[in-house]
């Protein structure tokens, strides 16, 4: 392509998340993620800023940029005041849109995210519901989470939840016609593209 | 002077006429806590605070998640903006700590790029014949309570103080990454000196507990926990927090955000199934509750209305060491009436 340092540059986030990373790692030492995996903030970051095509296309069909956890602690220790978490979200978003994701193990866990998330957001207007936490998926929600879901009718009124009720409150069903207005959203700003593209576009063979 | 540069770690809370944006998270896990919040602003405080039932996700776990493109995010929380312009509110208080961080975000990009607000506009009313203000202010809950903490504080029936010894509970707070770390200036006491929750813990007989893990994430870590092969990174940074925290004996934990509370609770059952391991001295863990739980048992609010039962780290021996009385009848109880049979219980952790 030759150009993916321009397309990196050209997303509006980049101006605040690098500016002018001087390597002193401290991003790195503050990683939840770092400790965990075999991963680098301040490597990224350089690699960007030297803007070698070569290595950031690399970047991009790796495992690595998908090993962050946004939780943005690297943000106010930068001396710099650069964002590595936002710059990995630019990255993400361009390993996405030029199919490279699916090169990599970890990349690949978009589809499934995106068939459980943006399925979610698109089909009952909450990224998480109680609907979608199945116990059998998630057995470190304990006996507990088991045994709500299980009499969460019963059980929710008790705490001013409107389960699958009409109007406002915890819970609530969402109407169809808010819906209809997030749907639009997501059609008109390129995210029904995006979701569909992951989870049926060329790239997903 | 240490009052002048203790000035520049406050942020402005709006005094009355809130929109309130329900989280998915708190919702999903602690309903109460939200049935609380509104409680405590109505029937303690007398303000108004509305909730419109046509609010949906900010999309913010899509977004940190990479599923949702900004353009998409930006506009999704123009809608919301626009609910609240609707009816006339300028003072938004979104339920959850991610919320909060991308309506932060979202508006700091339009302040600096002029040209997104324009096109998010378009966008808006092109999908929806919409139109937004932005907000005056953007606050918190756990912001708005901490504004209030000295008038809710002459209504509390309780204080954090263990009646049987008459020393302060030792409470470990727990802000959020997403709450100061991306724009510190919008989080009291900003990313380094987190007072949020510790402020509403002074004010209300307790004494917080500064380990060195304080600031570190509770592992939540998005498409780290939501896959399920990831997951070893949510309970190892949770577990971090909790080996660090647990020298100090804390009473109980509160947390800011609706999914570390839920994480450093359910994480707190998992350690223990898998490695016969738990932070506290007897077996049981330490409870964990949200920021409006703490508020709403020391107003003395229902335990079982504010749903401490569907914490898996239970909460009694605290309520004990409060003072709150408590029906332990009622806990299993449907809202009904019915008795309903109580969960299983976990192999290792005592409930």
């Amino acid at each position: 392509m030759g150009n993916l340092i321009d397309i990196i540059k050209s997303d509006v986030r980049y101006e605040d998340s690098l500016k002018a990373c001087m390597n002193c790692g401290i991003c790195t030492a503050i990683c939840p993620a770092a400790e965990f995996y075999d991963y680098d903030p301040r490597r990224i970051c350089d690699t960007v800023q030297r803007g070698d095509e070569e290595q950031v296309e690399k970047l991009l069909r790796s495992d690595t940029i998908w090993f962050c956890g946004q939780c943005m602690s690297c943000k106010p220790r930068c001396p710099r005041g650069n964002i590595p978490g936002a710059v990995i979200n630019i990255l993400r978003k361009v390993s996405q849109d030029m199919g490279y994701y699916k090169e990599s193990y970890m990349g690949r866990q978009q589809v499934d995210l995106m068939g459980v998330i943006g399925d979610n957001i698109l089909n009952i207007g909450y990224c998480v519901h109680p609907d979608v936490v199945f116990p059998e998926k998630h057995p470190e929600q304990g006996p507990v989470w088991e045994w709500y879901i299980k009499n969460i009718k019963a059980v929710s009124p008790k705490f001013g939840a409107n389960y699958h009720g009409k109007g406002a409150g915890a819970l609530r069903e969402i109407s169809p016609e808010t819906m209809e207005e997030l749907r639009n959203i997501f059609k008109v700003t390129g995210g029904m593209d995006f979701h569909d593209n992951i989870l049926n576009g060329p790239h997903n063979e | 002077m240490a009052n002048r540069f203790w000035n520049e770690y406050q942020k402005t809370i709006a005094d009355d006429h809130y929109f309130y944006e329900r989280s998915c998270i708190r919702q999903t896990f602690f309903p109460g806590s939200e049935t609380a919040f509104l409680r405590m602003l109505r029937e303690e405080l007398n303000k108004d605070i509305f909730d419109d039932f046509r609010q949906h996700t900010c999309t913010g776990i899509g977004y940190h998640t990479d599923l949702v493109p900004l353009e998409t995010t930006m506009t999704v929380v123009a809608r919301l903006f626009s609910l609240m312009t609707e009816h006339g509110y300028e003072n938004y208080v979104p339920s959850c700590v991610t919320s909060f961080g991308v309506f932060t975000e979202m508006v700091h990009m339009w302040q600096e790029h002029p040209e997104l607000l324009d096109k998010t506009r378009e966008n808006l009313y092109k999908a929806c014949k919409r139109e937004f203000n932005i907000p005056k202010n953007i606050a918190h809950p756990s912001d708005v309570i901490y504004h209030f903490r000295f008038e809710l504080a002459e209504k509390m029936k309780y204080r954090l103080v263990n009646r049987f010894t008459g020393k302060p509970l030792k409470v470990v707070e727990h802000i959020g990454c997403h709450y100061a770390k991306i724009f510190p200036d919008k989080g009291v006491g900003k990313a380094e000196f987190p007072y949020v929750l510790a402020g509403m813990i002074e004010a209300w007989g307790g004494e917080v507990v500064d380990y060195p893990e304080r600031r570190h994430c509770c592992g939540f870590g998005f498409r780290q926990y939501l896959v399920q092969e990831n997951r070893g990174y949510s309970v190892s940074n949770t577990k971090k927090k909790l080996e660090s925290m647990e020298p100090y004996e804390p009473d109980f934990i509160v947390s800011n955000c609706p999914g570390c509370s839920m994480f450093l609770d359910r994480w707190q059952y998992t350690i223990a199934e898998m490695e016969h391991k738990t932070y506290d001295r007897e077996g049981y863990g330490i409870p964990v509750l949200t920021y409006e739980e703490m508020a709403g048992l020391l107003l003395g609010y229902n335990p079982w209305e504010l749903g401490l039962q569907i914490h898996q780290v239970q909460s009694e021996r605290l309520l004990d060491k409060i003072g709150i009385s408590y029906d332990p009848k009622e806990k299993y109880k449907a809202a009904d009436g019915r008795i309903l049979r109580a969960p299983e219980k976990p192999e290792n952790l005592l409930v």
